[in-house]
């Protein structure tokens, strides 16, 4: 089975890493990846921000897509606003949009 | 940072809404309402769009009972278009008002006088101008059916008269944006 290479960038200036960290990593484990490969990023500074186009804390990326596009969202240090499915506002994303996108990856995968 | 304990004199402020209408909270026990709810907050951070509409319901709620509540937002607008005085006015009229004013804290000096660190970081000051609660609404910014029931029972308290069982609690969001 290929392994899609899973990403989380955060900020330390917003509480909602660790919680997204975890959903993240309970997902890939449902999922039989490997939790413990997810390459976890500090996004500190402005500048890098914009290099790597963060618009807000966590961001997710499965092979280098983001799980939730953000359009034209500006790059910023500042915790990202995500929906639920039932449209609560969350800090975190939900964790059934993320356990899409890693299938989506998985199947993009499988030759 | 000051950080101000639960029983010291809230600091006072004069602020103008979005409206450009000046609220004032005197700080000496001079203040008419029996209690005021100072939240601060924004408008682009999750955890103060989730207790949102607790925090509105609170207002609609004890404005009842003649408690007074302003929304303070003290993020630097310059890095964070999104919490200008502009922006807060579209969100304002956007929902067809609030049942609260919206104040903008421009030099963020309210916040510093507060020691507030997040948004939300709520304090609810008593009729004598002391510091009676200050925190979070309530336990789970992800459960709406918890209704802000840590910020209602210390209002429940003040308004009774009696001291607020649960004064303080850890204020949870995500932090103020303070100017460079």
């Amino acid at each position: 089975m290929a392994h899609p290479r899973v990403e989380l960038l955060y900020w330390e200036g917003c509480p909602s890493h660790p919680e997204a960290l975890a959903e993240l990593r309970d997902a890939m484990a449902d999922l039989g990846l490997d939790p413990d490969t997810v390459v976890v990023r500090e996004v500190d500074t402005d500048e890098r921000a914009d290099r790597e186009r963060f618009v807000g804390s966590p961001t997710i990326r499965v092979d280098g897509e983001d799980i939730e596009p953000p359009g034209d969202e500006p790059t910023a240090l500042t915790c990202r606003v995500y929906r639920l499915r039932d449209g609560r506002y969350s800090p975190t994303p939900d964790p059934a949009i993320v356990r899409a996108a890693l299938e989506n990856a998985m199947t993009r995968s499988t030759p | 940072m000051t950080t101000i304990a639960i029983g010291e004199s809230a600091p006072r402020f004069e602020l103008p809404d979005t409206e450009g209408a000046i609220h004032a909270l005197n700080g000496d026990g001079t203040a008419s309402a029996p209690a005021t709810v100072v939240v601060f907050t924004c408008n682009h951070c999750p955890y103060a769009l989730a207790w949102h509409d607790r925090l509105l319901a609170v207002a609609r709620d004890y404005a009842e009972r003649d408690v007074r509540t302003l929304f303070v937002n003290p993020n630097d607008a310059e890095r964070y278009p999104r919490d200008s005085l502009d922006a807060m006015r579209e969100r304002v009229r956007a929902d067809g008002g609030w049942p609260a004013p919206y104040l903008r804290d421009e030099d963020q000096s309210v916040a510093r006088a507060y020691g507030a660190k997040t948004t939300p970081d709520v304090f609810v000051v008593a009729p004598d101008g002391a510091i009676a609660y200050r925190g979070a609404p309530d336990a789970d910014h992800r459960d709406p059916g918890l209704d802000a029931a840590w910020l209602r029972a210390a209002l429940d308290d003040v308004l009774a008269g009696r001291p607020v069982e649960n004064a303080e609690t850890k204020p949870v969001g995500c932090s103020i944006k303070w100017r460079a």
